[in-house]
């Protein structure tokens, strides 16, 4: 190697880690602006309120109980479009058990209602991942429909309404705190753990990337990808199902919509945090700060009084710069594939 | 010396298509046969059906006396036939312990749950690869970076690191540069040293006289000839490639 060489490869490897570390670049960024705002505007700070810190963590929460299952099944190569309505529909199945049990429901009758809540998302994830892994169906069509139908099923059981509760074990869990952290941001953290453990300490996890990257290896290799597809589509709908009981709990009704102002920000969050469409990249770590970058925005709009409605051209426009930063990933560090 | 395998007379129709007729030949251990021939000629049916990804109309393969046929792809591999396809099967995204293990990864365990265990596997294909004689630059990046001759050792490490008795490549220099192309010839007379049995599908003239100790020229699905290097040149060898037989 030349002197030149070295140094262009120092360089280009600079630029690589660069390029890898913007979201964290990015976050803090914005988290400066908004503080500086706030210190000229109102003279108060943004970041060291307890409240704001709370709430910019609720939110990122809820965009990661259907965020972290979506990021495995896009590192292998695919994509899960129905988790929207599976927080729907686990909401709304929860709901609904919950209430044909009366008021006076008990803890008993919640834990059983999650599972029910559950199950349902199951079902879901099972459709999704005997469409991918044994129809061959692409996963994109595949859950789109699935999307459609896990809508339609949450709008019939619920009879088109919003399905209310009254629960105090319910609200407990959807507004209380462990050790002054709000439980949605918990489950959201354990979750974020558990999928960062299957990711990257499992042979799952290597099998995930692998998929992403070369089917054929992975089935060469001897690995049975048809079971692996279809455990991929259930994660994802277990973690979007968690977020449909979360949001029932929080709110004390199931909606069938309820994921659904989330997808956009879901995918975004996946995206954001380094994956890319083609498979075989991304990080549990990586769609943590998309998630936080997206609830940054979206709180600091609303906190400086700005239109809520900007969140979505904000949200829009870091997805776009998330998709230019992949694409000069790949120019730069060339090679194949 | 007994042979390591032995093929008997193996056919395959593929609708009213005979791609392969009555095709039989030996590979005995250290020994590199060449299988040469046109393209269309069933060269690449032939090792299908070897490595257990076809199944043969007609024939038998036997390995080490054992009736291979009728195994699946991952039966046989186990066996100790490691068949490397010129998209060589790799994850690029995957660094080269992770390839040389993909499958079949080692784990340890901490705080009583199973974990990769990255460190170990990589040296050991740091290990497999020196012993190769190439020296990866930095084992923790992924295989895309590698060069085309790099990437090839990897799964030539993979079988020798599983302990294939044979090895079978499908035009392994095929998508190389000259340099590589060398990599890999002294990377098969490496293989051979250890007493691995190879066939090595290949079109090209001077890698099949360099590795060949056997070469069978297959034309039209049969076998045109099958001779010593020795005892033949260039030019028979094309003119049984077009098909003129004997
Ligand atoms: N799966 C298949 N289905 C139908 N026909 C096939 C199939 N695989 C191979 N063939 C046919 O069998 C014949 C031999 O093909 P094969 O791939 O074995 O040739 P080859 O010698 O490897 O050629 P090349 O040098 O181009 O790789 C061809 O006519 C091909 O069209
Ligand atoms: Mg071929």
């Amino acid at each position: 190697m030349t002197a030149t060489e070295a140094n262009t490869r120092a360089g280009a490897s600079l630029v690589k880690s660069l390029l890898n570390a913007w979201s964290w670049l990015f976050l803090i960024l914005i988290l400066g602006f908004f503080e500086i705002y706030a210190q000229i505007e109102t003279g108060n700070t943004f970041l060291f309120r307890i409240y704001n810190l709370q709430s910019i963590a609720v939110a990122a929460s809820q965009i990661l109980l259907l965020a972290l299952g979506l990021t495995l099944v896009v590192v292998a190569g695919h994509i899960d479009l129905s988790i929207a309505f599976t927080t729907g529909f686990a909401a709304v199945a929860m709901a609904l058990v919950v209430r044909a049990a009366g008021p006076e429901a008990g803890w008993l009758v919640v834990i059983a209602a999650m599972l029910v809540g559950i199950l349902a998302a199951i079902l879901v994830g099972v459709v999704n991942g005997w469409l991918v892994a044994h129809l061959d169906v692409p996963s994109f069509i595949g859950t789109l429909g699935t999307y459609g139908v896990a809508r339609g099923a949450a709008l019939i059981v619920a009879g088109g309404a919003t399905v209310s509760i009254r629960s105090d074990e319910a609200r407990a869990i959807g507004n209380g705190d462990i050790l002054g952290f709000p439980v949605p941001v918990v489950v959201a953290a354990v979750l974020a753990l558990v999928c960062h453990y299957i990711l990257t300490h499992t042979k799952f996890g290597v099998h995930t990337y692998a998929l992403g990257a070369n089917r054929a290896a992975v089935e060469r290799a001897g690995v049975d990808v048809k079971r692996h597809l279809m455990l991929l589509f259930i994660i994802s709908a277990v973690t979007a199902g968690i977020g449909g009981l979360i949001y029932t709990s929080r709110f004390s009704a199931g909606a069938a919509n309820a994921g659904e102002p989330i997808l956009l920000y879901a995918v975004a969050a996946v995206f954001i945090g380094g994956a890319s469409l083609t498979g075989g990249q991304g990080t549990i770590a990586g769609t943590v700060i998309g998630a936080f970058i997206i609830a940054v925005i979206q709180f600091g709009l609303v906190f400086s009084g700005l239109p809520p409605y900007w969140q979505f051209v904000a949200v829009g426009l870091v997805i776009i710069v998330a998709v230019l930063v992949d694409q000069s990933k790949h120019r730069i560090v060339g090679g194949r594939g | 010396m007994s042979a390591l395998l032995t093929v008997d007379g193996l056919a395959k129709r593929f609708g009213g298509n005979e791609a392969v007729k009555d095709v039989s030949f030996d590979v005995h251990p250290g020994e590199c046969v060449v299988l040469a021939g046109d393209n269309g000629a069933g060269k690449s049916t032939v090792i299908k059906m070897i490595s257990g990804v076809y199944q043969p109309t007609a024939g038998q393969v036997y390995f080490l006396g054992n009736r291979l046929t009728g195994q699946s792809a991952e039966a046989v591999r186990r066996a100790g036939i490691e068949t490397i396809y010129q998209d060589l099967a790799l994850a690029d995204n995957l660094d080269p312990g992770l390839n040389l293990y993909l499958g079949r990864e080692k784990t340890k365990r901490v705080l009583g749950l199973p974990v990769l265990d990255r460190a170990a596997m990589r040296r050991d294909a740091v290990d497999v690869l020196r012993g190769l004689g190439i020296v990866v630059p930095d084992p923790t990046a992924s295989v895309r970076e590698m060069s085309g001759g790099e990437r090839q050792a990897i799964a030539i490490a993979r079988a020798i690191h599983w302990h294939a008795q044979l090895v079978i490549m499908d035009e392994p220099t095929a998508a190389l540069g000259v340099p590589e192309q060398r990599e890999v010839m002294a990377l098969i007379e490496r293989l051979k040293a250890k007493g691995v049995g190879i066939i090595l599908i290949s079109h090209n003239l001077p890698d099949i006289f360099a590795a060949g100790d056997r070469i069978v020229v297959l034309a039209r699905g049969v076998i045109a000839g099958n001779m010593r290097p020795e005892d033949t040149n260039d030019e028979e060898i094309v003119r049984m490639m077009m098909g003129a037989t004997l």
